[in-house]
């Protein structure tokens, strides 16, 4: 009894110290850094030790608020629903759905192949599930938060925009490409079960349960990487030049956006740790849309998604799939640095 | 009764399949555990998100890794 009350008294106590704490953090950083430490302001290791102790407290405390509420409103969305909602959708409004409900259908690498599978089982165009698998990752919950906690709303919306948009014209290119062909042959014979009817029925307090699962989950899991992600950023903030990056990743380097998705593609490492070090490396003369296009390739391409596809694609479908999508990047890309 | 987890080897497919076998010990529950990682297999049972739980051939949960409470009442039912 007494735990069941608590479920339903966290939720209401708990916001309210969270806003309490979350709108004094600066002040509270500064009066530690400041008084209590009295450290001289300016110093590089004081400004280095001062964003961290900033930035780390600030960007969890976003984390667990966001994926709690994440973790509800995903508890209505699932793969079967999704599906559903997609079938018998035409080219275009398929392509524009599949990527929207990507963002919210629960998804992880691991199950790529029974949800394609279940996907093309019903018949749902290739190109839709393109979209949908393309969305799926790329605008994934950890990466918008951590935009949203270290460049503002504006730059978490920039990049859910144009990945849905990449989302959508990648996988509308890759239904025109007619590429059904080189699908493996062996897909189209499976019969898959259908396990409708049987569909949980969830209370309130499931879907309560249901955001704490998710936090626990998510945020212990990627607790680690941040953490090492925000101490090398703040190392950069401290030591690295202003402008060291200007030269070798600026706006007059042209190859600064293919080069940055080539080094993007491979290093799959989690969203977590990569964006805290990308948003210093904007302060330090990175132009937006070469940090974009790096982003994007490293949450949205992942090898081993790719490697996990080549059971159900031919090899020359998982490389017009790369190809549609990094130049949808790349163009980006490009379309940023010339705009900011 | 027979117990089928069904998924290709992901770290909740693991921690789904321990959990299980912990509950079905704990609670002296006479059943069979098999994992099922062969992803046509999985399909025929209209799974699409793993790991799933499968009692007596009728899929319980999906997509999830249940509390143990959660198993343990699914299966003592």
């Amino acid at each position: 009894m007494i735990l069941k009350s608590s479920k339903w008294l966290l939720p209401i106590i708990l916001p309210g110290i969270w806003i309490l704490i979350y709108f004094n953090l600066q002040s509270g950083t500064n009066y530690l850094i400041d008084d209590i430490f009295r450290m001289q302001s300016g110093t590089r290791f004081a400004e280095s030790f001062r964003f961290f102790i900033f930035e780390v407290p600030k960007v969890l405390m976003l984390l667990v608020l966001i994926i709690f509420v994440v973790g509800i409103i995903r508890s209505f969305f699932t793969a079967e629903r999704t599906r559903k909602a997609l079938e018998g959708r035409s080219l275009f409004a398929g392509n524009v759905m599949a990527s929207m409900l990507g963002i919210v259908t629960p998804f992880c690498s691991c199950s790529a192949i029974p949800l394609f599978l279940g996907f093309v089982e019903s018949g749902i165009p290739l190109g839709v599930t393109f979209s949908f698998l393309i969305a799926a990752p790329m605008i994934n919950e950890v990466a918008v938060i951590l935009l949203f906690g270290l460049f503002g709303w504006k730059v978490a919306a920039i990049y859910v925009g144009t990945g849905l948009v990449i989302a959508i014209t990648a996988g509308w290119v890759i239904g025109k490409l007619k590429l059904e062909n080189y699908v493996e042959p062996w897909v189209y014979e499976i019969r898959a079960g259908h396990a409708e009817g049987d569909e949980e029925k969830l209370q309130f307090s499931d879907r309560i349960q249901a955001g704490y699962t998710a936090v626990k989950e998510i945020v212990g899991k990627v607790w680690v990487y941040i953490i090492l992600g925000i101490a090398v950023g703040a190392a950069a903030h401290g030591y690295v030049p202003e402008n060291f990056m200007a030269n070798l990743m600026g706006k007059s380097a042209w190859y600064s956006v293919p080069l940055s998705i080539l080094i993007g593609v491979p290093l799959y490492s989690n969203a977590a740790g990569i964006i805290p070090i990308v948003s210093v490396l904007i302060e330090k003369g990175v132009p937006l849309g070469t940090a974009l296009a790096f982003m994007m390739s490293v949450i949205g391409l992942s090898l081993p998604e790719m490697i996990i596809l080549r059971k159900v694609l031919k090899l020359r479908l998982i490389v017009t799939f790369v190809g549609v999508v990094s130049l949808g990047i790349i163009i980006v890309g490009y379309i940023f640095n010339l705009i900011y | 009764m027979d117990i089928k987890i069904l998924g290709p080897g992901c770290s909740k497919c693991k921690t789904l399949d321990k959990i299980t076998r912990e509950v079905v010990e704990k609670n002296g529950i006479n059943a069979t555990i098999s994992k099922v990682e062969d992803i046509m297999e999985i399909i025929k049972y209209g799974v699409m998100s793993t790991p799933a739980l499968v009692v007596d051939e009728k899929v319980v949960v999906k997509g999830r890794v249940p509390s143990s409470d959660e198993i343990k009442q699914i299966l003592t039912k």
